[in-house]
């Protein structure tokens, strides 16, 4: 049997394809819901609730301790060439730059990608999406888009305060118990760190993980085989795709937005 | 569109995402530090510029008097030149000179600015040619051989003796 006959190749070629103009027709659709989706914000501001309150926990915990980690790391590092007061522009741009938009990805695909993988799952196992399109409701309208749209507002937000208390936690361990002067920490911080092309540009990448891994997670349980087995698979691909995503778009937009 | 328990959890959400943003614009990026005084633009000619970027400071006596706007060089003296915006409320006697400056061993370099005499002030569009460019390490370097090379040299001579 020759697994690698003409007919093989072209029939793979043609579903992967297939695939990939799937999953771009269903990117396009909750990029054009956006309008009809947010006349009903009630849908959207419990979704904000569930993807972003309830993650808010781990990305304080986890921002400090990034901040505790690099501002030990750093200081270890800056004190051999005497120039520990750079201690805190380092700990800013690593979080604002790259550390913040790429963990917040992470955490957020641990904590709410997993979640609705396997919520749409099951709503799928369960038929609730089939008696939704025999009642002649869009479930993409009306449970991936909500979903969507709240995970890209959620993720901006938290990719911020992860920056924001990474900077505190590098400020409690340089200052506070290392000892650096807390005037040169900030004024070092101030004068290399740009409002547009390091703050704006963390929160575009961020806006730009959120688009991606919502839309893999929602895709991934709206794809998902309708059996607990599949269920389990679904999530775990939304684990591995959208991590291995948001560590490749970081590489691309990092090259895009830093290079001179 | 009926209000529920989690418009006031949403809404905490939200303003604790505010107010990051706002503390990594503020504090982080010291977005304040834009000051929107009024300014007056200067051209200064240098023959070497160093390390000196766009928005550069200008000092005199240490403090900030103004920013450096653009740097382009001039096609016919291959000298640089530079766009100051110098604040208002500043003002400097026209026979002022600049020069560039260090801040500690490995800082960055701004432009110190050394008040002259004349009687008359800087305006607008004015042009500075007493300047001294920025130190250039191989050229110091190059002096200090060369320098002591002919300090050997001479002190042969004096001694009658050849090398």
């Amino acid at each position: 049997m020759s697994w690698m006959s003409p007919s093989d190749i072209g029939f793979g070629t043609r579903s992967t394809l297939g695939g990939w103009g799937y999953g771009a027709g269903m990117f396009w659709r909750l990029l054009c819901s956006v309008g009809r989706t947010f006349k009903r914000f009630g849908l959207v501001r419990d979704q904000i609730h569930f993807l972003g309150n309830y993650s808010l926990a781990i990305i304080i915990v986890s921002g400090l301790f990034v901040g505790f980690v690099l501002g030990l790391q750093s200081y270890y590092a800056l004190q051999r060439y005497g120039s520990s007061e750079a201690l805190g522009l380092l700990v800013a741009l690593s979080l604002v730059r790259e550390l913040g938009p790429v963990v917040t990805g992470l955490l957020y695909t641990g904590r709410a990608g997993t979640a609705l993988t396997a919520e749409i799952g099951i709503m799928k196992r369960d038929e609730v999406l089939s008696y939704m399109e025999m009642t002649a409701i869009d479930p993409v309208q009306r449970i991936l888009a909500p979903r969507f749209w709240a995970g890209v507002i959620a993720m901006p937000i938290l990719a911020a305060v992860f920056s924001a208390v990474g900077i505190m936690g590098g400020y409690i361990v340089g200052v506070l118990m290392i000892g650096v002067d807390s005037g040169a920490f900030w004024s070092q911080m101030q004068s290399g760190t740009d409002v547009w092309r390091d703050v704006g540009n963390g929160i575009v990448k961020s806006m730009v993980f959120g688009l991606a891994v919502n839309f893999i997670a929602l895709l991934q349980g709206y794809e998902a085989l309708p059996t607990p087995e599949g269920v389990s698979r679904a999530t775990t691909r939304t684990v591995v795709v959208a991590s291995l995503t948001v560590l490749g778009l970081d590489f691309i937009l990092t090259a895009l937005m830093f290079s001179i | 569109m009926q209000r529920s328990k989690n418009d006031i959890w949403v809404g905490l959400f939200v303003l604790i995402g505010a107010a990051a943003v706002l503390f990594l614009a503020l504090k982080a990026a010291n977005l304040l530090s834009f000051n929107f005084d009024s300014t007056y633009k200067v051209v200064a000619k240098f023959d070497n510029i160093g390390g000196i970027k766009p928005n550069a400071a200008i000092k005199s006596a240490g403090v900030l008097v103004g920013r450096v706007e653009s740097i382009a060089l001039d096609p016919e003296t291959f000298q640089a030149n530079v766009n100051l915006a110098m604040q208002s409320k500043f003002a400097f006697p026209k026979d002022s000179s600049l020069k560039i400056l260090t801040s500690g061993l490995l800082g960055e370099q701004y432009i110190g600015i050394v008040p002259g005499g004349d009687d008359k002030n800087l305006a607008a569009g004015d042009v500075i040619k007493t300047t001294q460019s920025a130190v250039v390490l191989e050229d110091l370097i190059s002096q200090f051989l060369f320098s002591k090379a002919a300090d050997g040299g001479n002190k042969a001579d004096a001694n009658g003796v050849k090398k």
